[in-house]
């Protein structure tokens, strides 16, 4: 048997790793927070207790920001768990070649988010892009539109490139669920003569729930701290400059390292907050499966 | 008639999933092979198709140096990771102690906080040990991600393991370490190869730190150098190079997926959807 002594001994390695690469730098970034570091001259910094942060709840720029995550976060994982799961309950039909379209749906999620931005990037290009030569093709649009400068359209087509990337992981998480919801249910609910919206609401849904509200929660998470997709598609452009790309640029592109980790401290305290909002409100139990 | 056209309806349905999901990567695969004027021209197939932005990404950038970089890096963070996650999920899985709970709650929150909220602090850190634009650096730095999940998810799966393996191993007189090299080692194998290639997927793709800790374009990773590709004019980027870089990264990854398919939505199940 493994005695605690021994078990704190296995987990030393990792957790004195996480302490050096993960609680130390976080610990720094809140005290910076407090100071007025700046990016070339780390070690001269003075004091300025909590200014830092009295400061940025009167940015423009930093309400800005977070307006334009929380939009991205809430509508892209909407519409990603929504398309998720519509594309699960098709591929949980029985079908042949189900596996292909799985594979295929996994590359999607597999690439780089840089790769996906350059190559929506290049669709959307507003003079040769593909996108704006089907849309005027089709007579939606009558001038091509320059998606990722135009203020109006930009967060629209961060916010489909996402959709894009991470739809297939909301379908594959939702799919898995469903293959776990016993066959004999739809046949009771068949000889009850339920049909198939009554089916879908009063059978699956209820039962996949648990699993689909933790692929929300990781998702919004994720949405949260949205970084590459911004920064490669859109540049540091005002009009979809998420909190982490704000809080990078104050920190790297305007050495100021004392508000830029105010900035930072508060992007993980938002994080935070949602996910405490999420597990509280979901009745999410996390723990890893097994025996408990 | 209705069930055929149910069964139109069915099949229409997937090719649009299948549409959606793959014309992207049609897309740039077939202006990758488009060179010169040819790529402003929106045609399905390039009119006469070359290599020439494939030995070009070579020639006019460091690219196969930066694949090397990110080979190094992910490979190496993998290793580490799992050498170091091995142990911690024997210990969160096999033995009862006190603040195992919360352990196991923090480095889920670990796991999901957003790494800008770090950036100062480990920008100073990884200066400090002399690693800054330099690959170890983005090693250290990329433990923070994969490190959390990989001991998450190799402690999922060791909790499924039969309590007598341990108590056999105790008759015999073996200790922890050897009951862990000796018996769980070779029986997590599975896991491990899931769990490995999501960590190096993780690490593969990572943008914000390499972008960040590193400087010269000899040092950079590949999504970095794709990000970063720039053409001899100021005002309009190559984008048939950028193509051509991002067919070149996406095609491995393919192969990947396809050989791992079932595995790696087992890992990604395992590691999310066990509420």
């Amino acid at each position: 048997m493994v005695t605690p002594r021994t078990a704190w001994l296995f987990l030393a390695p990792a957790l004195l790793v996480l302490a050096l690469v993960a609680g130390w730098p976080l610990g720094r970034t809140v005290f910076f927070s407090l100071t007025d570091a700046r990016l070339d001259a780390l070690e001269e910094w003075r004091f300025l207790g909590l200014s830092n942060y009295t400061f940025l709840l009167t940015d423009p720029d930093w309400w800005g920001a977070v307006r334009v995550t929380l939009v991205f976060a809430v509508v892209s994982v909407t519409l990603e768990t929504v398309l998720g799961l519509i594309i699960a309950l098709t591929l949980n039909a029985r079908m042949r070649g189900r596996g292909v379209v799985r594979a295929a749906m996994l590359v999607p999620w597999a690439i780089p988010t840089v790769v996906s931005a350059q190559m929506w990037a290049w669709m959307l290009h507003d003079q040769h892009g593909v996108v704006n030569a089907a849309l005027m093709g089709m007579g939606l649009i009558a001038q091509p539109l320059a998606w990722t400068a135009e203020p109006g359209v930009a967060l629209a087509a961060v916010i489909a490139v996402d959709v894009w990337k991470s739809t297939p992981f909301m379908a594959l998480l939702t799919l898995a669920a469903l293959q776990l919801v016993p066959n004999e249910l739809y046949e009771a609910a068949k000889v009850d003569g339920l049909g198939p919206v009554g089916t879908f609401f009063r059978i699956t849904l209820p039962l996949i729930w648990p699993a689909l509200l933790v692929a929300i929660l990781f998702r919004t998470l994720d949405a949260l701290r949205v970084f590459d997709l911004m920064y490669v598609l859109t540049g540091n452009s005002r009009a979809t400059a998420s909190m982490s790309v704000h809080a990078r640029q104050l920190l790297v592109d305007f050495q100021d390292v004392g508000y830029g980790s105010a900035a930072a401290t508060m992007v993980a305290l938002v994080v935070a907050l949602v996910a405490v909002a999420l597990v509280t409100l979901g009745r999410l139990r996390l723990s890893p499966a097994g025996r408990a | 008639m209705r069930r055929v056209l149910g069964r139109l309806g069915f099949a229409l349905l997937v090719a649009l999933i299948l549409f959606y999901t793959l014309f992207p990567f049609y897309w740039a695969v077939v202006s990758s092979l488009k060179s010169g004027p040819d790529l402003f021209l929106v045609e399905a197939w390039p009119r006469a198709p070359a290599w020439s932005n494939y030995t070009a990404v070579f020639q006019d950038q460091p690219f196969g140096r930066n694949i090397l970089n990110s080979v190094f890096v992910a490979g190496s963070v993998v290793l580490v990771s799992l050498a170091l996650a091995a142990s911690a999920a024997y210990a969160l899985a096999r033995a009862q102690f006190r603040g195992r709970g919360m352990l196991l709650g923090t480095l889920l929150c670990v796991s999901m906080f957003p790494q800008v909220a770090v950036l100062s602090g480990l920008f100073e850190l990884i200066r400090a040990l002399g690693l800054y634009n330099n690959l170890l650096g983005l090693v250290l730095s990329y433990l923070i991600f994969t490190l959390p999940f990989t001991i998450w998810v190799l402690t999922a799966f060791l909790r499924e393991l039969p309590l007598e393996l341990e108590e056999a191993a105790a008759m015999d007189g073996a200790t922890p370490f050897v009951t862990l090299t000796r018996i769980f080692l070779p029986l997590m194998a599975p896991a491990m190869v899931t769990t490995g290639l999501l960590a190096f997927i993780a690490a593969w793709n990572e943008f914000l730190f390499a972008l960040t800790l590193t400087l010269t374009n000899e040092m950079r990773t590949v999504p970095v150098a794709i990000a970063m590709i720039t053409g001899s004019s100021r005002y309009e980027l190559p984008w048939g190079l950028i193509m051509a870089a991002s067919v070149i990264v996406t095609v491995p990854l393919v192969f990947l997926v396809l050989v791992f398919q079932r595995r790696l939505v087992a890992g990604l199940t395992a590691g999310a959807v066990k509420g």
